[in-house]
């Protein structure tokens, strides 16, 4: 048994907190391994408070601490600062509801409910899974806020405190609008069906005579709600519309309701018929049904960030060398604050002390990190990797260079009427042919009979009441939506679809777009490397600012970085030095193993390590452009005119041209503004354009395009708004996409067509004069389920072909 | 044939009670979130007797 054990072990490590390959058995508790202190930690802080119940959940479930660092949540005990994050305090009750970008399992939700557990001040606390929040409910006099943000991150859990975060509520509350009219509506339509059966049968004997007008007064009464609450909607729209002289498809719409409203209170008040109350009640029901289906969204994505939810909540301020904190939005230009490790510059700043690697690949797209000196300036956006700096700020937050850039007119103006959604222009011919319809018929019939008139003018009207029309987009693009978002390419609207469908041009940008981030494939192939050879090896990395080499130093596990001697670098070829009295040498086949034989198999690049001239294996490093991205490109070149913005400069342009061909614009070192700049330039030649970026530089033309996709690693990551978020697995699928969004575009003109043959066939009864109730009771249903039917089904039967399902 | 009046009284009223129980739902949020419950509802109310009780049983069964 114990011998069984004991091989397991050695095949693969796995730490009991998160899963992760642990390098040796060294850190345990019991039979428990694990992979850092870090995971440790959590396991025993559970442990103590009885909560190990997390790991029987799911398997392995925790969060790898390895790369955690140590954060100074001292900013929380800011009154006002906390008054911005919290719902609402009564002084000793708060509620306050975080983001946990983490929430990934079922054990999750265990250990974010039972933080009560954990500390006694908190009373309630309740995750939403799909979410990813958390809502705690909390004793003033028992913790703190602080205390508990303090707890959340050292279990794994740190919330993602910004400012920003405060503005999402609003579409929730339209989606619950939503479920009370749809219910509503349904409730009257049934109701008002049951009602209209002796109709539907023509009974005609003397007692269903005398209950006719009461039933007919019923659906009077159950009609109300649904013309004056659930269809109201279609009403304002179609009022908003015309005031500004824009006859959208709400028009027609709401024409169809009122006239079938009207029609029915004439009939039965006057007692000459039964009224069309259960078509008009049936109609709202499937429209708002429509809507529903429409109005999916991704509840645990942002598709409106600006830097806000990106840069941090609050800064460490040195004043007289005591450390405080400041909410970042009361930054005043000359604050001098401490930026450490990983975090962010909130502002255009000037170094004053200590040593600058800034990051700026989110920003500009430059990917190796820039080394300033003192005095240097430093935009805000960037990173800064190394040891705590100390920064005076030149400019306000709001004001700096990358901020700047959401001052621009183009976040300003609402971007809704971009492209007229195609429904749209459809149903302005759509009315005036239908208005011309009517008052031919009417006037066809008034010298014969007055009433015979009046009925085919409301009959064509109602007939003609576009529902299968509105229909169609609903649930064709929900549906494409749907089938998007189920290959991890997620829409804000299904607007974004038809759009999507009429774009003439793209423009990629090129760090984190078309090539992957930071952490290219890296592998090491030879005899695996002692913990000394590694100490070397990486030592030796840690002083060159090659791309190659700061991608073998983030692989290679944390040791202590030892001093180095007679380091030479040759560019191209690579470095090598003397280190504890070893000869190191790392760089490419030639270089290290003076075999000049090329091996040209491999498309790879491969790093070569060499330690007192015996060679010890290669690194691997796998292509840093994206998977695919040759095919993407290839096909989508015929079709599009592509460009490429980089903020980089233009090193890779050769590699580049390896990929597009010669028609492709590239443009190199590109401000967030030149590439603003550039896409409105596109569109004023009459392009329509789709912009596919990643970073926060490229935010302004994301915004600016007519589609502005954002790629992302992680989805759940930041990403500057937008109108898609591309996970970057699926990068490949580009082409299949934007294919896929034209064939939606198709399904929905034959639906058209399907319901138009509808509208003629129930015309030719309208202009007649002769439309009853029954007609109007099955065709309007039919025609509109048919439509619902035919535009759900063969979206998915063309995804299927296309092999997105 | 009165009696039919008062059916359709009655069964406007039992309809219109569905009504009423449906917008308190959504009312009450039940639509808000339809995922996390179906996991919590399958946690454990009290693990610490779990724990004690289960190497007893498997003594037993031995």
């Amino acid at each position: 048994m114990n011998q069984v054990e004991e091989i397991n072990i050695k095949e693969k490590l796995i730490c009991y907190h998160c899963g992760e390959e642990c390098k040796d058995d060294e850190i345990k508790i019991g039979n428990k391994l694990f992979c850092c202190n870090g995971c440790k930690t959590v396991y025993e802080l559970l442990d103590a408070n009885d909560l190990c119940t997390y790991y029987n959940i799911d398997e392995n479930p925790g969060l790898s601490k390895k790369n955690d660092i140590k954060k100074n949540f001292d900013f929380l005990d800011d009154a006002e600062l906390k008054e911005k994050i919290i719902d609402f305090t009564d002084g000793k009750i708060t509620t306050v509801t975080f983001s946990i970008p983490q929430t990934h399992c079922s054990s999750c939700i265990w250990i974010l409910e039972n933080l009560y557990k954990m500390d006694e001040g908190v009373i309630h606390s309740e995750a939403n899974f799909l979410k990813k929040i958390v809502s705690i409910k909390f004793d003033e006099t028992k913790t703190t806020l602080k205390n508990i943000v303090i707890l959340l991150d050292s279990i794994g859990y740190e919330p993602d405190l910004n400012l920003a975060d405060k503005e999402v509520e609003k579409s929730a509350l339209i989606n619950k609008k939503l479920w009370y009219k749809i219910g509503v509506a349904g409730f009257a339509a049934g109701n008002i069906m049951l009602f209209s059966f002796p109709e539907y049968l023509s009974l005609n004997d003397m007692a269903t005579d005398n209950i006719k007008p009461v039933f007919s007064y019923l659906n009077i009464l159950f009609s109300l709600p649904v013309f004056f609450y659930s269809a109201s909607d279609y009403f304002i729209s179609a009022y908003k519309g015309l005031r500004k002289k824009i006859v959208n498809v709400d028009v027609p719409i709401s024409i169809g309701i009122l006239v079938l409203f009207l029609r029915s209170l004439f009939e039965i008040i006057s007692q000459t018929g039964a009224g069309y109350l259960d078509s008009m009640t049936a109609l709202v029901f499937f429209l708002i049904v429509g809507k529903m289906f429409q109005n999916k969204t991704y509840a645990a994505l942002n598709f409106e960030r600006n830097y806000k939810s990106y840069f941090p909540i609050a800064v460490t301020m040195k004043k007289n060398n005591i450390e405080t904190t400041k909410p970042v939005d009361k930054l005043e230009v000359k604050d001098r604050i401490i930026i450490k490790n990983g975090e962010l510059i909130p502002a255009d700043s000037v170094l004053i002390n200590g040593v600058a690697f800034i990051d700026y690949s989110f920003v500009t797209g430059e990917s190796n990190p820039v080394e300033k000196i003192n005095g240097d300036l430093i935009y805000a956006g960037g990173r800064q990797v190394g040891g705590a700096i100390e920064v005076e700020t030149v400019k306000e937050v709001s004001q700096s260079y990358l901020t700047q850039l959401w001052n621009n007119k183009t976040f300003t103006k609402d971007d809704e009427s971009k492209i007229d959604a195609f429904v749209n222009v459809v149903s302005r011919y759509f009315t005036f042919i239908v208005i011309a319809i009517a008052s031919v018929a009417a006037i066809y019939w008034f010298p014969i009979s007055s009433s015979l008139a009046f009925n085919a003018l409301t009959a064509v009207l109602i007939i003609a009441c576009p529902c299968a029309l509105a229909l169609s987009t609903p649930f064709t693009l929900g549906s494409s939506m749907r089938i998007f978002g189920r290959n991890k390419f997620y829409l804000k609207s299904t607007h974004v679809i038809e759009k999507l469908a009429a774009i003439t041009s793209i423009v990629f940008d090129k760090t984190g777009t078309i090539t992957e981030t930071q952490n290219a494939n890296v592998e090491f192939v030879g005899d695996s490397l002692s913990d000394y050879e590694t100490q070397l090896a990486k030592s030796l990395v840690h002083n060159s600012s090659h791309p190659l080499s700061k991608n073998i130093f983030n692989i290679l596990h944390e040791v202590e970085i030892l001093n180095i001697s007679n380091y030479k670098e040759i560019p191209g070829q690579g470095i090598s030095a003397i280190i504890d009295g070893h000869n190191v040498q790392i760089g490419s086949r030639v270089y290290v193993t003076e075999n000049s034989n090329k091996d040209e198999s491999n498309l790879s690049t491969q790093v070569y390590l060499s330690i007192d001239d015996n060679v010890r294996g290669f690194f691997k490093i796998t292509n840093s452009y994206r998977p695919k991205l040759k095919e993407v490109i290839s096909s989508l070149q015929n079709n599009y005119k592509l460009s490429i913005l980089s903020g980089d400069n233009d090193g890779e342009r050769n590699s580049l041209l390896d990929i597009f061909d010669q028609k492709t614009e590239m443009l190199f070192k590109q401000s967030p503004y030149d590439k603003l700049n550039y896409i409105e330039n596109l569109q004023n030649k009459g392009n329509e354009v789709l912009m596919i970026g990643d970073g926060l530089n490229d935010a302004g033309a994301l915004k600016r395009s007519d589609v502005g996709i954002s790629i992302s690693e992680d989805v759940n990551n930041f990403s500057p708004a937008c109108d898609g978020i591309l996970d970057s697995k699926s990068f490949k699928k580009l082409d299949d996409f934007i294919k896929f969004s034209k064939t939606s575009k198709n399904i929905i003109i034959l639906s058209f067509i399907i319901s138009f043959i509808y509208n003629i066939v129930g015309l030719s009864f309208a202009v007649q004069g002769t439309l009853s109730p029954v007609i109007s009771a099955i065709l309007m249903p039919l025609s509109s389920i048919s439509v619902v039917v035919f535009a759900t089904l063969s979206t998915n039967l063309m995804a299927k072909r296309k092999g997105l399902i | 044939m009165e009696v039919i009046f008062v059916l359709i009284g009655f069964s406007s009223f039992v309809a219109l009670m569905f009504l009423a129980a449906y917008i308190w739902s959504v009312k009450t949020g039940q639509y808000d979130d339809n995922y996390t419950p179906s996991v919590r509802i399958l946690f454990d109310s009290e693990v610490k007797k779990n724990k004690k009780e289960q190497p007893e049983v498997e003594h037993k069964k031995i």
